[in-house]
């Protein structure tokens, strides 16, 4: 196998990689901020923002 | 007076609402300097010469050795965290070294991978039991059963400092890694940049490296920052929703 294939190989695998760290991370966030949006629809709050709100009002 | 000025900004980034706060700020900027770094680095890896001896193999260098640096650099990190957990309780140091694991097993993986692509034409073989890549294997193994504890126990806290006593005790393995090629007869080659008479390669392959080795840096923090606050939204979603069980129980 000529040096190309190893150099080709290695910069593949590692974009492969931090392709994938990017992607978990990110849809890993996206999940998470769905579903706090959908607890805050729920009427299901932090007790700290509900202090914060009472607070301010 | 100044002291308990710097305790108070400390204290004020413990608080993981501002801390969600900055990490909003600082996340799109370091994401777009992790991205030009990387322009500038690869382009440089594929323009300047190849090596006398290696040819063009020793551009697998420019991504081997920030990963290794990457893997060692985030497992330090963990330690720094870990001790933030066991000694001040800081709220934020257990999902920092909880966050980093699997980015640190990420660049551990891409290192072994790497390693073994440059070996191969190198050296004839793609793997050997000698000292540098066998305790980097190990801690390869390290962070695949740190990953696995954080996610077997269900109270965070308890895990958390179950963990930290795991990862400083693990942390051994770093000086290790880092002094194996002087300690050992190892078919892998000694520190030629970070020596205390400075490094011995040319600025032509130097250059290149240091501007990947801050690329993936770059990328760590900003993966890092972003994968903390995941933690810190997970462990909200989960307090709200016991709150919202014992809320159903008591109407009930």
């Amino acid at each position: 196998m000529s040096h190309g294939f190893y150099i080709a190989l290695s910069y593949g695998s590692a974009a492969v990689i931090v392709a994938l760290l990017i992607g978990w991370v990110w849809l890993d966030g996206r999940a998470r901020r769905r579903e706090l949006a959908e607890l805050e629809a729920a009427g299901i709050h932090r007790r700290s923002a509900d202090a914060r709100k009472g607070g301010s009002a | 007076m100044s002291e308990s000025l710097a305790i108070t900004k400390f204290s004020d980034l413990a608080n993981p609402t501002r801390f969600l706060g900055l990490a909003a700020r600082i996340i799109p900027w370091l994401g777009c300097l992790t991205a030009v770094l990387f322009g500038v680095g690869l382009y440089l890896s594929f323009t300047t010469q190849g090596d006398y001896q290696q040819g063009s193999t020793v551009r697998i260098m420019y991504v081997h050795v920030p990963a290794a640096w990457l893997s060692m650099m985030c497992y330090s990190v963990m330690a720094l965290s870990a001790i933030g957990t066991l000694v001040w309780r800081h709220p934020l140091a257990d999902v920092s070294h909880k966050a980093a694991a699997p980015l640190g097993a990420a660049f551990t993986l891409i290192a072994l991978a790497t390693g073994a692509l440059w070996g191969k034409p190198m050296w004839g073989t793609w793997w050997v039991w000698d000292a540098r890549l066998t305790s980097v294997f190990i801690l390869f193994l390290m962070y695949l059963g740190l990953i696995a504890l954080n996610r077997a126990l269900d109270d965070p806290s308890r895990g958390a400092r179950l963990s930290a006593v795991l990862i400083l005790v693990g942390f051994v393995n770093i000086p290790i890694i880092k002094f194996s090629v002087e300690w050992w007869n190892t078919l892998h080659q000694p520190a030629s940049v970070m020596r205390l008479d400075g490094p011995t390669i040319d600025n032509e392959f130097l250059i290149p490296l240091l501007v990947m080795a801050f690329a993936f840096t770059f990328l760590f923090f900003t993966l890092h920052l972003m994968a903390m606050r995941n933690e810190i939204w997970r462990r909200r979603v989960t307090a709200q929703r016991r709150m919202a069980a014992r809320m159903a129980g008591r109407e009930l």
